[in-house]
């Protein structure tokens, strides 16, 4: 065979493999998120006893929470052309602004949940709520966690003068992992705070 | 009772391979040659509405199925030996056939066609079988399942027993369908004597039911259907189906509380002042636990553990002593009592007619 | 590609020592050695559970037997169901994928080859963890216990108040990241199908093998996560007090029950469909002719997966969905009744006018269009709801799935291995032991696993440790027992013939069967890098072309 065979020239592209792969991962992430989804819905106001969402849920706290997260997904999409144009402060400036609203994030979602566990007395063991509100937002929050650390790394790579054009792809990626984090969050949001408030 | 009821329960003897092979067995085993009672549960051999109602279903599926089956063996026996290599002629290559878009448009809508048949003959079936609601004058019970017995309620007639359902025949003059609600009491079981009825779960929140009609008198046995822990298979199921006058006379047998017999009054306090009536119900003589059967008229069964041994004395002795020689993992615990206590106890329980 | 192992084959003086070649396969990124790795650990555990199966066999030989408690017997069943779905068919149809799919494809590798080992020892890590429970599953004091809750492990028996110790949990933490595995292992599947083919390889060329393998690749890319998302739900039940499946607290049992099988069913075609794919190489090669209607074979293949995830309620037709429910999917039970049933004619069909050669593989393979015709309409049977409310949850179940999966599967990967086994060892298995094989475990798998589908319908539930003597079902289980038996003579004749081989088996060739997929345009076993140059191919079966210039395959395409 391979005397026959004439010679190949087209090397599969490193990014395709990469976009394929990602979305693969994705897709699966979005078939784990959806069952976490489900659950919530169809435990909504099944709960045996209280704290109900009606009456501990805030929000005010969480309408800024979605608001800084949805605003990083501009933030990486602008840092991503910045690195692609090969513009490296401008990267780092909006990279690092992905990162603080990440972490605003994060940190909003720990002053709702204290409250929730100190004033409200709610926790995982409480009720069906607590179980399914823990559960969902909280492996949420996980891959929040994930992805800011992930943007940490090239932060401090980008603050040593590492990250350059040629790793556009690579962060590409990286990107759309957060766009996907903060879709899934669009679909919690609409859950947990508005169909099961 | 039970053993009267077992030699009516016996199937036509159609000569199926089952049945003759297992009287073969129990009479070379000596346990009850001649008169060995069959119990087998076949799903072709029904005697009550829903029952009866699948088994027709199945005629036809096993008909259609069956016909599929002979035509693709049909078509691969011959395959097989119309196109075998023989060794002859080796170089060549049979002509090579990509497909044919006729031929396999055509084995699309054949099946496309069997199963529209099939789904409407389910539909139909499944129609006629699932009710939600009681029909009119049926006789209502409770069934909760417990790890690993059956409790049974009558709540309209205010009798509760355990592991043997008592039902009054139903016939074309008198019909009389037995309307059963299933709650459980733990974990998941499932409600199955096949010759009455398909399975129904018994899940615990989630109340279902479903109804029989038995058209015969005799005992029907089945058993919880889905894996429960430990003795799952311990939790046999009997239904006895009576004449109205023989199941009137048994109702009126339950209601009453139990028989008070100052001969056996050591065992009776015993009873009381042991851990026995945590757990136990005994209507009349104080008892009034509810995490085991019933024993208000215990000796009316015939068998006890949920239908593992038979309900005599020596098996009594035995379950009072350590339940988990005859059913291992039971939940209720050996008392650790000295024979004398144990002796006492059995006599009165021997009592509870 | 992956110069981490391109060292390793270069010709050494002498074979290197014993710790420097288990050093090369623990450190490998290679697919074939990932892939060998794979279908090892998967017989490894294939034969633990065959023990497994066998002693459950002894058990139900006679009625009231008490050989084994009742406790022994439950931790059995749930082992030898877990291992044989986790750690038997999912790493040995994800080994053998791995080994060929890149093969096939005309690629030196995977896309990700570090993620691939990743998901082989993550693999091998939580089948190891699972059988650790039965030294402490109850936390290392005490005696140990395995899971006794079933494979579907149904709740509430699962909650921390009916299920003591650790061996749930054990159960749980395996399969989650056993399950982590076979995702990384999918998403490397899929990546490397749609980017890596060779120039050429239009999806439409693909040989049928890569085709299925692809979607089996995307079923567990959408299944697996729902479980793993089940089981995290069902620790947090366990560990944290959560009361997702408490029906207690107001959760549902029945919830449980959705989700496993959202995953479950789909699972039976995540590991069916690889029989299917093994089954389209190699019937096409022992008739001597190109494969029936290719295109109705991928959609088939690909409707099978679609309608797949639309079927799982029918495990659940007793547990009192209502009306509307069950229809549903008795329906789409029904439905996927239909592209199956395309495959088993279109495979006839390539048979029909060849000229058959009945090689050990084609044995298997003829066996399996059989068995698998019976499997599929037992499944019509169940798939009619009123007539499962007798079946389900009966031994005619387990005649059912068994049909299936040996029946089905077994049988095919059997075929797949005396087919393959040439290409990856160099050495051809023996044909007269292969023979003995095959016919002893023919007899043995019908007379095991045909009677149980009459104790079902004579009333006999699954999953009891013993039964009463006087229910009928005696003849039957001992028939099946003695089955077990016949079978595994069978499967010893054929260890017997593996170990042979390697001493001293026939030397194979390059392409000892004459077929026509890329896989066997290289050596046996193939380099490290796969193909001196990779190579371009004009049709579906690029060396007929090379075979048959004068006419060849893409003049009819």
């Amino acid at each position: 065979m391979t005397e026959h065979a004439v010679a190949v020239t087209a090397v599969p592209s490193e990014s395709l493999r990469g976009r394929v792969g990602m979305l693969c991962f994705l897709c699966s992430e979005a078939s784990f998120f959806a069952v976490f989804v489900v659950a919530y819905l169809f435990y909504v106001g099944k709960s045996a006893t209280g704290p109900t969402p009606g009456a501990v849920l805030d929000l005010g706290l969480v309408g800024v929470n979605t608001a800084c997260l949805l605003a990083s997904s501009v933030t990486i999409g602008l840092a991503i052309r910045a690195v692609r144009r090969d513009r490296g402060r401008a990267f780092v400036g909006w990279w690092a602004s992905t990162a603080l609203l990440g972490v605003e994030f994060l940190a909003g979602t720990a002053v709702e949940w204290h409250r929730l566990l100190r004033t409200d007395g709610l926790t995982i063991a409480t009720n069906l709520f607590g179980t399914s509100f823990y559960s969902l937002v909280g492996f949420h929050a996980a891959h929040v966690t994930a992805g800011v650390l992930a943007i940490a790394v090239v932060l401090a790579l980008a603050a040593a003068g590492k990250v350059r054009r040629r790793d556009a792809e690579r962060l590409e990626l990286l990107s759309w992992y957060w766009h996907f984090v903060d879709g899934v969050w669009i679909v919690v949001f609409t859950s947990v705070y508005v169909v099961g408030r | 009772m039970l053993r009267d009821t077992a030699g009516r329960g016996r199937t036509s003897g159609r000569a199926r391979v089952s049945s003759a092979a297992a009287v073969l067995l129990a009479a070379v085993s000596g346990a009850a040659a001649g008169d060995a009672p069959n119990r087998t549960p076949s799903i072709f051999e029904p005697v009550s509405t829903p029952a009866t109602e699948i088994h027709h279903l199945s005629l036809l599926v096993f008909g259609i199925t069956a016909a599929i089956f002979v035509v693709v063996l049909a078509v691969l026996v011959h395959v097989i030996v119309r196109y075998r290599w023989r060794g002859d002629d080796p170089g060549r290559e049979p002509p090579q056939i990509y497909g044919s878009g006729r031929v396999e448009l055509a084995w699309t809508i054949v099946p496309i066609l069997i199963v529209i048949v099939l789904f409407l003959a389910t539909a139909r079936t499944m129609g006629t079988i699932q009710k939600n609601r009681a029909p009119e004058g049926a006789l209502r019970v409770t069934v909760v399942a417990h790890q690993w017995w059956w409790e049974f309620r009558y709540p309209d007639l205010g009798v509760v027993t355990a592991n043997e359902l008592h039902v009054p025949v139903s016939t074309k003059d008198r019909p009389r369908p037995v309307f059963l609600t299933l709650e459980s009491a733990d974990v998941i079981h499932s409600f199955w004597v096949p010759r009455l009825a398909g399975k129904t779960d018994v899940i615990p929140n989630h109340p279902n039911t479903t109804w029989i009609e038995p058209e015969k008198p005799g005992l029907y046995v089945g058993q919880c259907a889905e894996f429960c822990g430990t003795q799952h298979a311990g939790m046999l199921l009997n239904v006895v189906v009576e004449t109205p006058e023989t199941f009137s006379s048994w109702i009126e047998a339950q209601r009453r509380p139990a028989v008070v017999d100052p001969a056996v009054e050591t065992g009776r306090d015993l009873f009381r002042s042991t851990a026995c009536v945590n757990c136990h119900e005994i209507r009349g003589a104080g008892a009034s636990g509810d995490v085991g059967p019933d024993l208000t008229h215990l000796m009316s069964r015939a068998t006890i553990g949920s239908g593992v041994a038979p309900n005599d004395r020596a098996h009594l002795e035995s379950w009072v002593r350590d339940p988990a020689t005859i059913k291992p993992g039971v939940r209720m615990p050996a008392m650790q009592l000295p024979d004398r206590d144990v002796d006492a106890i059995v006599d009165y329980l021997e009592t509870l007619r | 590609m992956s110069e981490i192992d391109s060292a390793a084959v270069l010709p050494a003086p002498g074979p290197a020592p014993l710790g420097a070649r288990l050093h090369e396969w623990v450190v490998t990124v290679d697919h074939k050695r990932l892939g060998l790795m794979y279908v090892g650990a998967g017989l490894f555990f294939f034969f633990v559970a065959g023990i497994e199966a066998a002693l459950i066999r002894w058990q139900l030989a006679v009625p009231n037997n008490h050989l084994i408690s009742p406790d022994a017997y439950n931790r059995l069943f749930t082992m030898h169901g877990t291992t044989m779905i986790f750690l038997v068919g999912m790493p040995i149809l994800l080994g053998i994928a791995n080994y060929l799919v890149p093969l096939m494809i005309g690629a030196r590798d995977l896309a990700f080859p570090r993620l691939n080992a990743f998901g082989f020892w993550v693999f091998l890590f939580g089948g190891v963890l699972l059988y650790f429970s039965y030294v402490a599953g109850e936390g290392l004091y005490g005696a140990g216990s395995a899971p006794d809750v079933g494979w579907f492990a149904y709740a509430p028996l699962t909650g921390a108040a009916f299920s003591r110790g650790n061996g749930t949990d054990y159960w749980i933490v395996a399969l989650l990241v056993s399950g982590l595995g076979s995702i990384a292992t999918a998403v490397n599947l899929v990546t490397t199908t749609l980017t890596m083919r060779c120039e050429g390889m239009t999806l439409g060329r693909m040989p049928l093998f890569v085709w299925m393998m692809l979607v089996v690749s995307f079923l567990i890319l959408v299944a697996v996560p729902p479980l793993t998302a089940a089981q995290v739900m069902l620790l947090f039940d366990r560990r944290l007090g959560a009361h997702f499946f408490d029906a207690a607290a107001g959760g549902s049992a029945v919830l449980w029950q959705h989700l496993f099988w959202f995953f479950g069913h789909p699972e039976v075609y995540i590991l069916m469909v690889p029989g299917f794919a093994w089954a389209s190489e190699i019937i096409p090669v022992f008739s001597r002719k190109v494969i029936f209607g290719y295109p109705m074979m991928v959609a088939a293949t690909v409707s099978i997966g679609f309608i797949s995830l639309g079927v799982w309620a029918h495990h659940m037709f007793a547990v009192g969905m209502g009306t509307t429910l069950n229809s549903l999917f008795a329906a789409s039970s029904m439905l996927i009744a239909v592209p199956t049933g395309i495959k088993v004619f279109n495979w006839i069909a390539t048979m029909w006018g060849g000229r058959i050669r009945f090689a050990t593989p084609m044995l298997f393979c003829t066996a399996f269009l059989l068995q698998f015709t019976v499997a599929g309409l037992t499944g019509i049977m169940l798939a009619v709801a009123p007539f499962d409310w007798q079946l389900t949850d009966s031994y005619f179940v387990v005649a059912h799935f068994h049909y299936v999966l040996i029946g089905g599967l077994l049988f095919t990967l059997f075929a797949a291995i005396y087919y393959w086994f040439p290409k990856a060892t160099g050495k051809l298995l023996d044909e007269r032991l292969g023979r003995w094989h095959f016919w002893l475990f023919v007899i043995g798998f019908n007379l095991t696993f045909a009677p149980m589908h009459v104790s079902g319908m004579l009333g006999m539930p699954r999953r009891i440790y013993t039964y009463p003597a006087d229910r009928g079902w005696e003849p039957w289980n001992m028939a099946a027992s003695i089955g077990a038996a016949v079978q595994a003579v069978a499967i010893l004749i054929w260890v017997w013939n593996v170990i042979r081989t390697f001493r001293r088996g026939k030397p194979a060739g390059n392409d000892p069967w004459n077929a026509w997929t890329l896989e066997w345009a290289t050596t046996s076993p193939p380099p490290a890098y796969n193909f001196e140059v990779l190579p371009t191919v004009r049709s579906r079966r690029p060396l007929w072309d090379l075979k048959h210039p004068e006419d060849p395959d893409w003049k009819y395409e």
